[in-house]
């Protein structure tokens, strides 16, 4: 990339502009202070207005993204309660943190979460999108049944499912007895009220994955399909071979868009089963909410926090690598 | 997804060649084969519709009926009046109001921050820009919630002025104004907009202002229109920040307040009928924005590629 950009600088013909440049600076010695003034009232006539536009975002940004980044890294070193004066404590909070058995649970549980939520996630929208990108009749009703549950607040969502869960008189368990099958309490029981949740979390979000495949599958050249066709090549193959390679950068980057997601976790288990049965459903946010609201431990809140942040920072690195070209495009 | 150019319209016309080449349809076992799959595709949309019914028809049963076993399809006998209860109960007007607010003045100010920041990144470009854009564009990779807590110590003790925006609506707007992926998506925009267009106004002594007001605007409402949708769909559907910032019941948003409301974890949790009324009346502002804005919708999705 680099490389390329110097080869093109030195093949291009500015280079005969180079001694015109230097003439004119040695005029701008000569003329002094004056000239300085001048290019001075050239600078803030050139880009006062840029940067008045700028200020609004440039504020709102210092006050309310790098500020409390700092914020975090500060508070994860004292003892704040919101009452007393901040403390300087050291790594304690760190210790206290690591120590703490429920450390461990959260993080089991965050990264059990988010296994799950990609073998149901991942696959189910790309499937779903091929399917229905083949469909000759009713793509857009298919497109709006399976976007509609992304529109719903996430609280309707965990309340509806939490009725549908419903040991009792639950729709699920009603429709496994019509059937003949043994039904479960599927959030009392440790084992299987994750993966309840990750259902709920996957219904709640595949259609907007869905949609950005769909829209991914239309840019598959039409005449990559007809040439493999002329050489005989049959439906597996093409799906193989083009249509899979061709949305490959967008499955990868929806990976780890989805991995970013689903280590933040938080609505589902928090309103449908409080992080129970037995901590079974207690993710690393619910316990960042746990030491700040139960506990008033500000300090080991924010060190989970910059925890947290370290482990997003290498997928998101990750990610940024991705959509580099999308920041190179300027 | 990486080209963030204007949709070419080619995207909306109603069908491409796919995978199936429309001359293999014409065989029968093949068509044979596709209407099975159509069927199986119709039979999997009961996935989002089913349990969407099921909110739907148990708001309508009785106390008493919602607790049968097995479970009546549709209510014997249909008690409308859950909604009107759920919609008094529940204070609609005081929560659908509170959420509007919240919605609105998030519309406002994110489309303010980032339309004026993008202007100037793409048409203005000041000395330093490249950091500039960098101080934004490096918060893309860094979510929220990772700082959270520091946020909310932040909103409840603001630097310099010790203010508190704790129980107030500002305190919610403030943060999600810091929106990349607005500036982003915006200059994307804005950088289509040929710069002879922007060069001929400034020779004819137009300010920056006027630029921006009479010419940038005006020729971007598409862009402008998917923000305000999304910005709209997004704090609609908000509920941890405000949950930790407005606990004062008067002026939560609704998904705050259903939380609260419902009582699952309590002693007194709310009639289940009227619950389920009452998510079937937050959900219908959301889905009638879907059925209305479907086209920005997918087409801004197309757009940016990231939201949802």
């Amino acid at each position: 990339m680099f490389s390329k950009e110097i080869h093109l600088e030195r093949s291009s013909p500015s280079r005969g502009a180079s001694p015109s440049r230097s003439a004119r600076s040695d005029k701008n010695v000569s003329h002094g202070e004056l000239e300085a003034l001048g290019r001075a009232r050239l600078f803030i006539s050139r880009n006062l207005g840029g940067y008045l536009f700028l200020l609004p975002a440039l504020f709102i940004f210092a006050l309310f993204v790098w500020y409390p980044l700092v914020l975090g890294f500060i508070l994860s070193f004292q003892s704040v309660d919101m009452i007393n004066p901040a403390v300087w404590v050291g790594w304690t909070n760190y210790e206290k943190v690591f120590s703490d058995p429920l450390f461990g649970v959260a993080w089991h549980n965050t990264l059990t979460f988010t296994g799950y939520a990609l073998l149901f996630g991942y696959v189910v929208p790309l499937v779903l999108a091929l399917l229905i990108n083949e469909m000759r009749h009713g793509k857009a009703l298919f497109r709006l049944a399976f976007y509609l549950p992304v529109m719903l607040p996430p609280i309707v969502t965990a309340f509806l499912w939490l009725w549908l869960y419903n040991a009792d008189f639950g729709l699920i368990n009603a429709l496994l007895q019509a059937l003949h099958l043994p039904g479960g309490l599927w959030l009392e029981n440790q084992n299987t009220a994750l993966p309840a949740l990750v259902v709920v979390a996957t219904w709640g979000a595949a259609g907007s994955t869905m949609l950005i495949y769909l829209a991914a599958l239309q840019g598959v050249p039409a005449s990559l399909y007809e040439a493999a066709e002329l050489d005989g090549s049959n439906l597996w193959q093409r799906i193989w071979h083009i249509t899979l390679p061709t949305i490959r950068p967008i499955m990868l980057l929806m990976l780890v868009l989805q991995i970013i997601a689903t280590m933040q976790v938080f609505t589902e288990p928090f309103t449908i089963t409080g992080g129970g049965p037995n901590n079974a459903t207690l993710t690393v946010l619910i316990l960042i909410y746990r030491y700040t609201f139960q506990d008033a431990e500000f300090g080991e809140a924010s060190a989970l926090g910059v925890i947290l942040f370290l482990v997003l920072a290498v997928f998101a690195v990750i990610y940024m690598r991705m959509t580099s070209r999308l920041m190179e495009a300027d | 997804m990486f080209t963030l150019r204007r949709p070419r319209r080619r995207a909306e016309e109603s069908f491409e060649r796919t995978l199936v080449s429309p001359l293999a349809l014409r065989n029968p076992s093949a068509r044979a084969i596709y209407w099975s799959v159509f069927a199986l595709v119709l039979l999997s949309t009961l996935i989002t519709f089913g349990p969407l019914y099921w909110m739907f028809s148990s708001a309508l049963k009785s106390s008493i009926e919602i607790f049968q076993s097995p479970p009546t399809i549709w209510p014997l006998h249909p008690a409308w009046s859950n909604y009107s209860n759920a919609w008094s109960v529940l204070q609609y007007p005081l929560y659908f109001g509170n959420t509007l607010i919240l919605a609105a003045g998030a519309v406002i100010l994110q489309l303010l921050v980032s339309a004026t920041a993008a202007f100037s990144l793409s048409k203005l470009r000041p000395a330093g820009k490249g950091i500039i854009q960098f101080v934004f564009f490096a918060t893309l990779m860094v979510p929220p919630v990772v700082y959270l807590i520091p946020q909310f110590v932040n909103i409840s003790n603001l630097p310099l002025i010790h203010v508190s925006l704790i129980n107030n609506w500002a305190g919610v707007w403030l943060p999600e104004a810091a929106s990349a992926l607005n500036i982003l998506i915006l200059k994307s925009f804005f950088d289509t907009i040929p710069t002879e267009l922007t060069d001929a106004a400034r020779l004819d002594g137009a300010s920056p202002w006027q630029l921006f007001y009479r010419i940038i605007l005006p020729l971007s409402r598409p862009a402008l229109a998917v923000i305000t949708i999304f910005t709209v769909v997004a704090s609609w559907k908000d509920f941890l920040w405000p949950l930790l910032v407005l606990f004062n019941p008067e002026v939560q948003p609704l998904s705050v307040a259903i939380y609260h409301e419902a009582g699952i974890n309590s002693n007194f949790p709310l009639p289940f009928t009227y619950l389920m009324a009452g998510l079937v009346l937050a959900s219908i502002p959301p889905i009638l924005l879907f059925l209305l804005f479907q086209r920005q919708i997918i087409r801004g999705i197309n757009l940016t590629g990231l939201r949802g």
